[in-house]
């Protein structure tokens, strides 16, 4: 009986398996300080808190041939402009509410999360709620009663009552505005946004 | 032994208490399918159970149970396997038992406040003892720290048992293997603002645990399993091994770039991310290469007919559904169209089902035929084994059917939702109410249905099977040639 080849040796492999492991992952940190770096708030990618005091459009890009988001001129949410640290608190609040609602379990968020809702990335640009100017306002009322505001679509599918106030719906507000904001590479695809004031 | 009688003394410590892991995990199991049901019914009854029990909490109750389900599957093939590969008992194993009782309790309490209190205001207080509201990893702090301190006790009984006894190729991938389970963890317990530095950690664990620490887990446990059930040679089960992990991690840990494609990330990931996660389902051909030679050079003869059966339905599944049907839309210019639709949840459910449930399934059996003396559980089961078969085919037509169900909506939902109406919430809501969406979820609801008769009918099998037999087990590799054997003839013997 002839011996067996090289390479079908266990220790060839178990060494091969190590060092594949050890590269890979040494690879991945890498590439994890780059694109933390990219991405952190403030970046041309994901934009600081306080864009939520700017207007906010979603343009086409020739050059890399998709949409990317455009930050304008002054626009503050509810009309009143905000530090940067009041606009950061303002967002985090926001989050910590999407976090607590369990919102993640019927929606998307950047694409990730349930499908029994519409994905959030744009919502602050979606065209459902017809004027950019009633926009806040809409977003407000809808989210502290979504009964008795409710929207299916013929779907049936109604967001339920989570009890959220006042203060807590301009803060998701704000997150979303924010988060419209972040460079998606496009996502979603062809989008159309709201006609905003003043933009062709 | 007493062969035929249900008794826990048939079983050693560390048998005893995967024991106790396979029963909490099979009883999540139910809860996966009951929740998913519901939710399911949500999507063509939207009004049932609406403010009680709302799409969110029930569908965050199927996917949390079903990942616990599987951990606790894992931990019990782990248990079930290190005393036989070390040759010695479990190290640890009175501290291990009491670990069991915290971790069942502290996810009982996790339910419960899911279903009782479900969500709570925008504060910290809400994620550490409510819920985290992040997909998969809802559990709230406390539970997530509780979580790390029982996986390092379980990894403890593990590492100190291997290295106390033989340690073997299978055990040293096993405990490399939990070492990085356990640390990827620790990626998700910290709260960020910035949702793309949120999301970029939340895949480091889901991703890293499903498409790479628990594929390798899982190529482990294959591996103690074929040489269990069919008597493969160790030689050639590790090397396989080795080979999977290679190929594995090789692909799998910068496939993680799949998942970066939309988050805010650079677009270098389009690159990175496509090409490692398109060499994903490489391994996967690997497993199945190697269930089907191995059980192939041993002519299929084996101890235990509904362990290899489960065990080959892991290599077919893990190979479709995590290889296959995440390669249909791993490529980013796939991607953009089906990213959030339910081609994701057509792929998970096959994925999660083929890779991760067959092969706890598997262990189920092996656990029953030593709980019950080490009886026959060859070819001439009592009915010819009529309900192993018939939950096999059940539960498996039931998951392929869900599978495609979603796969059509999804399909739907890409074209129009996507491509025509242009992403926007009308676009959204225009492809669910198309009727090629609304077919794709009755259907899945029907094989919902078949899949919960198939896990009933498994329950049923696994609290009889072997009972009152008095047949010993044959042994793997003594060329028995149980399949060639008729119904009711006298057990081959090594």
């Amino acid at each position: 009986m002839s011996s067996a080849p090289w390479w079908s040796s266990e220790e060839l492999w178990r060494k091969t398996a190590f060092l594949v492991t050890a590269l890979m992952f040494v690879i991945l940190i890498f590439l994890t300080f780059d694109t933390l770096e990219q991405i952190s708030a403030g970046s041309d990618r994901v934009p600081d808190y306080s864009v939520i005091n700017k207007r906010i459009s979603y343009n086409f890009d020739a050059d890399r041939n998709f949409q990317v988001p455009v930050i304008g001129d002054a626009e503050p949410l509810f009309g009143k402009a905000l530090s940067d640290e009041e606009a950061e608190a303002l967002v985090t609040h926001g989050k910590k509410v999407i976090q607590g609602r369990n919102c993640m379990n019927c929606h998307t968020l950047l694409g990730n999360g349930a499908y029994f809702a519409p994905d959030l990335t744009k919502s602050w640009l979606d065209t459902s709620w017809g004027s950019a100017a009633a926009r806040e306002d809409l977003m407000l009322m809808f989210l502290m009663d979504p009964e008795t505001n409710a929207r299916t679509f013929g779907t049936g599918r109604k967001m339920p009552d989570l009890g959220i106030t006042e203060e807590e719906g301009r803060a998701v507000i704000a997150f979303l505005k924010w988060m419209a904001a972040i460079d998606t590479n496009g996502f979603p695809y062809n989008f159309k946004p709201i006609p905003q004031g003043g933009e062709s | 032994m007493k062969p035929g009688l249900s008794e826990i003394s048939n079983l050693s410590g560390g048998q005893q208490l995967a024991l106790k892991y396979f029963l909490v995990a099979g009883v999540l199991f139910g809860a996966q399918l009951l929740f998913g049901l519901l939710a399911g019914i949500q999507y063509l009854h939207p009004e049932f159970l609406y403010g009680i029990l709302d799409f969110s909490t029930n569908r965050m109750v199927h996917i949390n149970a079903m990942v616990v389900w599987m951990l606790f599957g894992f931990i019990g093939c782990a248990y079930w396997l290190i005393e036989d590969e070390s040759g010695i008992p479990v190290v640890g194993l009175r501290l291990g038992n009491l670990i069991f009782w915290v971790f069942t309790a502290a996810v009982a309490v996790v339910v419960v406040v899911y279903l009782f209190v479900q969500i709570g205001p925008g504060t910290d207080t809400t994620i550490w003892f409510i819920n985290e509201g992040r997909e998969y990893i809802e559990a709230p702090r406390w539970a997530d720290i509780g979580i790390v301190v029982c996986v390092l006790v379980f990894f403890f009984n593990i590492a100190a048992t291997a290295l106390k006894g033989r340690t073997t190729g299978i055990t040293g991938v096993l405990i490399l293997d939990l070492i990085a389970l356990a640390g990827l963890y620790l990626a998700g317990m910290v709260y960020f603002t910035n949702i793309s530095i949120d999301q970029y950690w939340w895949w480091w664990v889901i991703h890293l645990w499903v498409e790479a620490t628990w594929e390798v887990l899982v190529g482990c446990i294959m591996a103690w399993g074929l040489m269990t059930t069919l008597g493969a040679r160790r030689k050639i089960v590790q090397t396989w091994l080795y080979i999977e992990v290679a190929l594995m991690f090789g692909s799998g840990i910068l496939g993680l770039g799949h998942h970066y494609f939309w988050i805010g990330t650079p677009e270098y990931w389009f690159s990175i991310g496509g090409f490692f996660s398109a060499l994903e389902p490489i391994p996967l051909v690997a497993m199945v290469v190697h269930a089907i030679y191995d059980s192939g050079t041993h002519r299929f003869t084996n101890s235990n007919h509904p362990a290899l059966g489960w065990l080959i339905a892991h290599a077919f599944g893990n190979f479709f559904g995590a290889g296959v049907w995440g390669f249909m839309h791993t490529l980013p210019q796939i991607n953009l169209f089906t990213h959030g639709t339910q081609w994701t949840s057509s792929h998970g459910h096959l994925a999660f089902f083929g890779a991760y449930a067959t092969i706890n399934i598997a262990f189920f059996y092996l656990a029953a035929q030593k709980l019950r003396g080490n009886v026959w559980m060859a070819g001439g089961l009592a009915g010819n084994g009529w309900r192993w078969k018939g939950s096999l085919a059940l539960l498996n037509i039931g998951v392929v059917g869900m599978t495609m169900a979603l796969l059509i909506s999804g399909y739907e939902q890409s074209f129009v939702e996507r491509a025509i109406e242009g992403s926007g919430w009308a676009g959204y809501f225009a492809a669910q109410n198309h009727p090629w969406f609304i077919q794709g979820m009755v259907w899945r609801m029907v094989f919902g249905w078949i899949t919960l008769a198939g896990y009933l009918l498994m329950v049923w099998d696994l609290l009889t099977i072997g009972v009152g037999d008095s047949r010993a087990a044959i042994q793997p590799g003594g060329g028995g040639g149980a399949v060639l054997e008729e119904p009711g003839s006298a057990p081959a013997t090594a």
